[in-house]
């Protein structure tokens, strides 16, 4: 079939994107938003942005979400987008969250752990009743402060890791300095992949496809009885070391939600029965995102613990080749672009099945009678 | 000559010479260029630097551990800003910083080749890292008392009765 060039419809785009930035501006008598204001004020937004969009910047998340009229896989798009146009630097360090300034840090686990229950700025133990006080502006009273001192809070698994009762961090062989992680960056993905590709994956992942995939674990498929062993959000200090200097800088802080899940465990024929943990870590604060990942996490490495796989999210492939939003988005909605010449050649071969297929049925009439 | 040739050197590092400078490059990470600027107001005439690199915006890719402390992945990028420019006297100043505040990068590779010099350091220990620093903490400080006020204080019924 012959390829027919079809040109036209740049007027109508242009026009089309020029009612698509009135219509972003909105009406023109309210007073518009700054992206600083996004930051300031819509900053779960910005987080989840800057974490689907695989790069912390507050500014430009603020920028991308007011930019996408507030589409937040639009927002984190454009961030992709931007990130292929600069340069890499460097490879951190690889963090520390033993050594977060802790705002918030909660584990449904032990209740007198050292440092304690620190709820933190959270949604939890609101009635989820709209707040009509917040249609006026209105400053709100400041929080209340307590005099503390600045002692970092051990993580939870290491108060059962005395015991020996969990799992612990690095399994023989996990961490091989010869061997740099995966990044989905500069290789596509490919299997069998290994756990950095699969938590580079999902902290990038869509937040709705992680959360509907953990919460299949809960409901059964693929089960692994999970406790939230603890979530803890704050600052962490970034560390480089850039080669002209031959030593580490701090280069500054970035707010991070990170989640330990200690899952039940029977044990194998070489490990004896212990807890077992699934790991979450993603930009902002991202706490639903940060539980589910580590719910997900937990059930792909299905396999590595010797449990059956059966289940779509203890499913490696299934999983990572489907919770990418940016990549979600491309080929569902690639299909509204022009198919014009692929639907022509459809409608060809339908209808010379039809004709086939009428006089198929013509021959038979014909034999009946 | 490379680049990395061009813009290495500066001085001979000793332990502690490092720790310090270590130190008040991670403060200067944390400012803002007018924060830097107003605290550099008061230290006398600044040099004509010979700007080497940038400043410049790139990407840093954060890495993380499997668990929080087993094999490293990498979780995701971040945009840093780096400059390095060179004092008359020859001393290379370094930045790199979190964000894209390019104003930022060249005064903190500004004050890092100054702080290189034993002489004007004192100076600029005083006038510009030490408040930027008790700024950072303070901020900090406050951070921590606002989670210190929502820690769970719990309680049994039998010490309710009490």
């Amino acid at each position: 079939m012959a390829y027919v060039a079809v040109k036209g419809g740049e007027r109508a785009i242009d026009n089309a994107h020029a009612w698509l930035a009135e219509q972003r501006r909105g009406d023109t008598g309210v007073p518009e938003i700054a992206p600083r204001q996004i930051a300031e004020q819509l900053g779960r937004a910005v987080d989840r942005a800057m974490a689907e969009g695989a790069i912390y910047d507050r500014g430009l998340g603020a920028l991308a979400v007011k930019q996408a009229q507030g589409d937040l896989i639009e927002a984190a798009f454009l961030l992709r987008a931007y990130r292929t146009t600069l340069p890499r630097f460097a490879y951190s360090l690889p963090l520390d969250t033993g050594a977060m300034h802790v705002a918030r840090r909660i584990s449904a686990t032990f209740k007198d752990l050292p440092g304690g229950q620190v709820l933190g700025p959270t949604y939890d133990y609101t009635h989820r009743l709209l707040d009509f006080t917040l249609e006026q502006e209105a400053s709100p009273p400041a929080a209340a402060e307590t005099e503390t001192d600045l002692a970092p809070m051990p993580r939870v698994q290491d108060i059962l890791a005395q015991e020996g009762l969990i799992e612990p961090d690095a399994l023989p062989g996990a961490d091989d300095p010869g061997k740099p992680p995966a990044d989905l960056t500069r290789e596509p993905l490919s299997f069998p992949a290994g756990r950095d590709a699969r938590l580079q994956a999902l902290a990038r992942a869509d937040e709705g496809f992680v959360l509907a995939m953990g919460y299949s674990t809960q409901r059964g498929y693929g089960g692994s009885h999970p406790f939230a062993g603890e979530i803890r959000m704050g600052e962490v200090a970034i560390e480089i070391e850039p080669p002209e200097l031959g030593f580490a800088i701090d280069i500054g802080d970035i707010t991070l939600t990170e989640c330990q899940m200690v899952n039940q465990f029977a044990g194998s024929k070489t490990v004896p029965p212990q807890f077992t943990r699934g790991y979450g870590l993603a930009f902002g604060h991202c706490e639903r995102k940060a539980m589910a990942m580590a719910l997900a996490d937990r059930a792909m490495r299905a396999a590595e613990l010797g449990e059956d796989v059966t289940a779509p999210a203890q499913n490696i492939e299934f999983m990572l080749y489907h919770c990418d939003n940016i990549e979600a988005t491309g080929f569902v909605e690639h299909l509204k672009l022009p198919h014009y010449v692929d639907f022509q050649s459809e409608l060809e071969n339908v209808r010379r099945m039809r004709a086939e297929h009428e006089a198929a049925a013509q021959a038979t009439r014909k034999a009946a009678e | 000559m490379t680049q990395r040739a061009d813009i290495s050197g500066g001085t001979a590092a000793t332990a502690d010479g490092t720790a310090k400078r270590r130190q008040w490059m991670s403060v200067l990470a944390r400012a803002s260029a007018d924060e830097i600027s107003a605290r550099l107001e008061g230290c006398g005439t600044l040099p004509d630097c010979q700007i080497l690199r940038g400043p410049e915006t790139g990407l840093v890719m954060v890495r993380g551990r499997a668990g929080g402390g087993g094999a490293p992945f990498n979780l995701g990028e971040m945009t840093v800003t780096r400059c390095t420019l060179r004092t008359p006297e020859g001393t290379v100043g370094h930045a790199y910083i979190a964000g894209r505040d390019k104003d930022a990068a060249r005064l903190a590779a500004l004050v890092d080749a100054l702080m290189q010099d034993s002489a004007k350091a004192k100076v600029l220990q005083a006038r510009v890292i030490a408040p930027l620093a008790a700024a950072q903490r303070a901020r900090r400080e406050a951070i921590a008392r606002k989670a210190a006020a929502t820690k769970v204080q719990f309680f049994t019924m039998s010490s309710m009765r009490t």
